[in-house]
């Protein structure tokens, strides 16, 4: 199981030792953490909810597209939900690739295409509330109600 | 008959999820009437999946279809 949402903290090792490979020159990680200040305001924690089945549908359909666009790369994702803490880990993203460039581009497509067609959503908690967040790339106006071309198809 | 299913502060306005006899409407139908009946913000924002897919606002609903209202996600 190469993509994942997980329950409980992500051990980052088993999400790397999913792409090792005798073919590759790198591995890139990524991991996506909880920042405490958002343009100066303080969160207090974060608690991520998903639609499960087709976030990991969603998930495996990137790693396509990185295994289309990048030829030679593996790449494996998991991403956590639940309550988490400042600091805590909430995505980890690991892409191994023949050459080293080809790593970069891949985990930066990956963690992109998350923010655009994943569902999975974060809710910010604060001294004086709370809120669902959403549109963090400003890429809500879908007049068709749907993510279009590459969106559904890359 | 069709499960709708709701996330984020969709789910905190309707709860988890709905059955109801959906076959036959459009999901832009179907989103006017479950967005009016549980008083839901931002519904023009919302995309829709259907069986886990995303799926566009003048697609037919058929019966047994699993409904999502997808709010703009905000992983990673």
């Amino acid at each position: 199981m190469n993509f994942e949402i997980s329950k409980e903290p992500i051990n980052i090792q088993s999400v790397i030792d999913k792409v090792i490979q005798r073919e590759a020159g790198a591995i890139t990680t990524f991991i996506g953490t909880v920042r405490e200040l958002t343009y100066g305001k303080k969160t207090l924690f974060l608690e991520y909810q998903a639609y499960e089945a087709m976030a990991v549908k969603k998930l495996e359909q990137i790693g396509r597209e990185i295994e289309e666009r990048w030829p030679g790369a593996k790449s494996a994702i998991t991403h956590r939900v639940g309550r988490l803490d400042i600091t805590d880990v909430a995505v980890v993203i690991a892409v191994s690739t023949p050459h080293r460039a080809d790593a970069y581009d891949a985990n930066r497509h990956a963690i992109e295409r998350i923010k655009e067609i994943v569902p999975i959503w974060k809710k910010e908690h604060w001294e004086d509330g709370e809120e669902w967040i959403g549109n963090q790339k400003e890429t809500l106006a879908y007049p068709g109600g749907k993510p279009e071309g590459k969106d559904l198809n890359e | 008959m069709n499960k709708i299913m709701f996330f984020a502060h969709l789910r905190d306005a309707a709860g988890e999820f709905i059955n109801m006899e959906a076959a036959g409407k459009t999901v832009a139908q179907l989103k006017a009437e479950v967005a009016e009946k549980y008083s839901l913000q931002n519904i023009e924002t919302v995309m829709t999946a259907i069986n886990e897919e995303f799926a566009g606002n003048e697609e037919i609903i058929q019966d047994g279809d699993v409904i999502a209202f997808i709010p703009p996600v905000s992983g990673g």
